[in-house]
């Protein structure tokens, strides 16, 4: 078994699915030439040459929308956003076409086509380059959203990205890209909608997915050392579809569970959440699900500002302790 | 750097010398009434509640839909904003299953889903009608992404209004389409208003081909109500895009008679517009004109061609009453394509 970083275990799983299949390709700002913003595509344009890794102008409501168009044509596109904050000005890409054209078009168009890119907050970049969308994208029937930073999970579910037949919001980490994990070194799969559990436990449950798993581990180890409280990770992967059985599980099984996600807390993602599993599970609960997320404000550039709107290991501890009330 | 860009006009000198045919003009006239027809009936149907949300009507643009989609070859793809029924219709699609559409029923074109703006089915190659204004310009600057990376011998032809060219979508698929040379036709019908505001109220440039000018894209503009006119302008611009060429943006003037949408009154026009629009440059007057100066076509023989078109007409807004609405069991059948993930 390989040791790779993050953005080695994505750009494996792209140069796998470009060798098996012609009609995939990589379009972006940087990908080809300058072997990505953040080296994720380093290498690919001398494999594949221009054809298929195509360096774009800075217009992603273009080529955003080129790529469904292609999509739509049969193609399978990879569409790299530099990070997931420049999205917006495609916004209405993904949502109004690429989320809507198979059922519009009566079920005749399929667009199979992947927008990935770092999600969430890096460190001093400011407001404009550290939000977290997933709640913006998993919004919208239609769309598949997965976000997701460990190399075993992000070369498994890009790949199942690829070949998907629906579009594919797929957000990563740019703090993470050269975070190393181990990646089995044959080829496989992860299938979307299934959350991991990236800890056992049974006292409470955490809930998370991307970067904040990190978090939350150091925050379960800090819990049975100094708390005695035995808490289980789970990593959802997968916000779109929604793995709600593990999520049910858990709460049956451990009757208290807290919700970790960046972004705001406002009807992000884990509101969602939260509503799902009290209206699933009400009687399972001893205790109401607190969330940790983003404070409420956008991100300041300061250090020790920045610090204080994102979940920390202490923030994830407190409210641990407080479901639990030990 | 040298810069690349053509000539301001990129009109071709030999236009006029494509031959058009008394059966091709035949063709095209009953295919302009038949939009025609079957649009007058969906406007009484709406007047009526069998048709309901937003409608917008073609009625007086037929011979650029007509004209322009002539010019294309079997598996070009086309793609357009929402006034879409002409478009999709001169693209192949039935009057039954136009209408059927637009009464919300299973056996519309897009099985009742999509509604008036958005008739877009594989089975034509016609993207669709969208319902962002400059929003779909963009997918055609894919299709002919697609046709380019594999080597296809398509086009993409792309249908936008005079409103949809201050978007960025618009601009930035131009600036796309004319750097990797795609071969993509943007077709602007210019009808004068962007819903009510006039031409000369949303831009200081009035050509709207000149959009092109600012990423060198060969653009040229022409009359849009004779349809012979029409083929002859697109068919130019599509053999050249085809050829490898890269894209063209042209305008076509055109005109429409009735509102923006069916709500729409349209007390914005100026005095004798639309009347002169009506009888002096109506498509299916031009057309008359031409098959029974240059080709001897008859009183009796258009006669023929109207009852012809009449009856196909009354059958699709009988057929579309018939039909049955869509299953509510199939409401969630076409939010993805594949479900094996638990997605639904």
């Amino acid at each position: 078994m390989a040791e790779l970083t993050l953005r080695e275990a994505l750009r494996r799983a792209m140069t796998e699915e470009m060798r098996r299949d012609d009609r995939v390709f990589l379009m972006g700002e940087e990908v080809a030439q300058y072997d990505g913003a953040y080296k994720v595509s380093q290498g690919m344009l001398k494999e594949f040459g221009p054809r298929r890794v195509i360096d774009t102008p800075i217009a992603e409501n273009g080529f955003a929308g080129l790529g469904i168009g292609a999509a739509m044509a049969g193609l399978r596109p990879i569409i790299e956003f530099m990070t997931w904050n420049f999205s917006l000005v495609a916004y209405d890409q993904i949502i109004h076409n690429a989320a809507k054209v198979f059922q519009m078009t009566g079920g005749t168009y399929k667009v199979p086509i992947v927008f990935r890119g770092p999600n969430g907050a890096a460190e001093n970049l400011g407001s404009q380059h550290s939000q977290s969308l997933e709640s913006l994208y998993a919004h919208f029937p239609g769309l598949k959203v997965i976000s997701t930073c460990t190399p075993k999970d992000a070369y498994g579910l890009l790949k199942t990205a690829i070949r998907d037949d629906d579009p594919v919001v797929f957000m990563e980490s740019e703090l993470y890209y050269g975070q190393k994990g181990e990646v089995p070194d044959e080829e496989f799969l992860i299938p979307f909608g299934q959350a991991e559990t990236k800890r056992p436990g049974k006292d409470v449950t955490i809930v998370t997915w991307n970067k904040q798993v990190y978090t939350c581990l150091d925050a379960a180890k800090v819990l049975a050392e100094k708390h005695n409280i035995d808490a289980r990770v789970i990593d959802l992967r997968s916000i779109r579809p929604l793995d709600e059985e593990a999520l049910y599980r858990a709460a049956v099984e451990t009757h208290r569970m807290v919700v970790v996600q960046e972004g705001f807390p406002f009807a992000g993602v884990g509101a969602e959440i939260v509503a799902r599993v009290q209206e699933a599970c009400f009687d399972a609960l001893d205790a109401p699900i607190l969330r940790v997320t983003n404070r409420d404000v956008p991100s300041p550039y300061a250090t020790n500002l920045e610090k204080l709107v994102m979940p920390n290991v202490d923030r994830v501890v407190d409210a641990v302790r407080a479901v639990v009330g030990r | 750097m040298a810069d690349p860009t053509p000539a301001p006009d990129g009109r071709p000198a030999d236009l006029d010398a494509t031959p058009v045919s008394k059966e091709q003009l035949l063709q095209w006239y009953e295919q302009m009434l038949l939009i025609r027809r079957v649009e007058e009936l969906a406007a009484k149907a709406y007047t009526q509640r069998k048709i309901l949300g937003f409608c917008h009507l073609y009625i007086g643009q037929e011979a650029v839909a007509v004209g322009a989609t002539a010019a294309l070859k079997q598996g070009d793809t086309v793609v357009t904003a929402y006034r879409d029924h002409g478009q999709v219709m001169a693209k192949g699609a039935s009057a039954r299953e136009v209408m059927a559409e637009l009464f919300g029923k299973s056996t519309g074109i897009a099985r009742g889903i999509g509604g008036s703006m958005h008739m877009g089915n594989a089975k034509y190659d016609f993207f669709g009608g969208y319902g962002i204004v400059g929003g779909h310009v963009p997918l055609a600057a894919g299709a002919a992404f697609a046709a380019q990376y594999r080597g296809e011998d398509k086009v993409s032809l792309c249908y936008f209004g005079d409103g949809a060219a201050h978007q960025g979508a618009f601009f930035e698929a131009l600036a796309l389409s004319q750097l990797w040379k795609l071969p993509a036709v943007y077709l602007c019908e210019n009808n004068g208003y962007a819903m009510g505001t006039s031409l000369e109220r949303q831009s200081y440039l009035l050509d709207m081909s000149r959009r092109g000018d600012g990423v060198g894209m060969r653009r040229w503009q022409f009359m849009g109500f004779d349809v012979a006119e029409v083929y002859r302008n697109v068919k130019a611009a599509v053999d050249w895009a085809r050829a490898g060429n890269g894209p063209v943006i042209l305008e076509a003037m055109t005109y429409r008679y009735r509102g923006h949408s069916m709500s729409d009154p349209a007390k914005y026009r100026k005095e004798g517009e639309l009347d002169t629009w009506r009888e002096q440059k109506d498509c299916l007057k031009s057309c008359a004109g031409q098959l029974t100066a240059m080709h001897g076509v008859t009183e009796a023989d258009f006669q023929a061609i109207t009852d012809r078109v009449e009856a196909e007409a009354q059958d699709a807004y009988d057929f579309a009453e018939a039909s049955p609405i869509p299953d509510p069991a199939s409401l969630y059948d076409y939010t993805y394509a594949n479900t094996q993930d638990g997605g639904r």
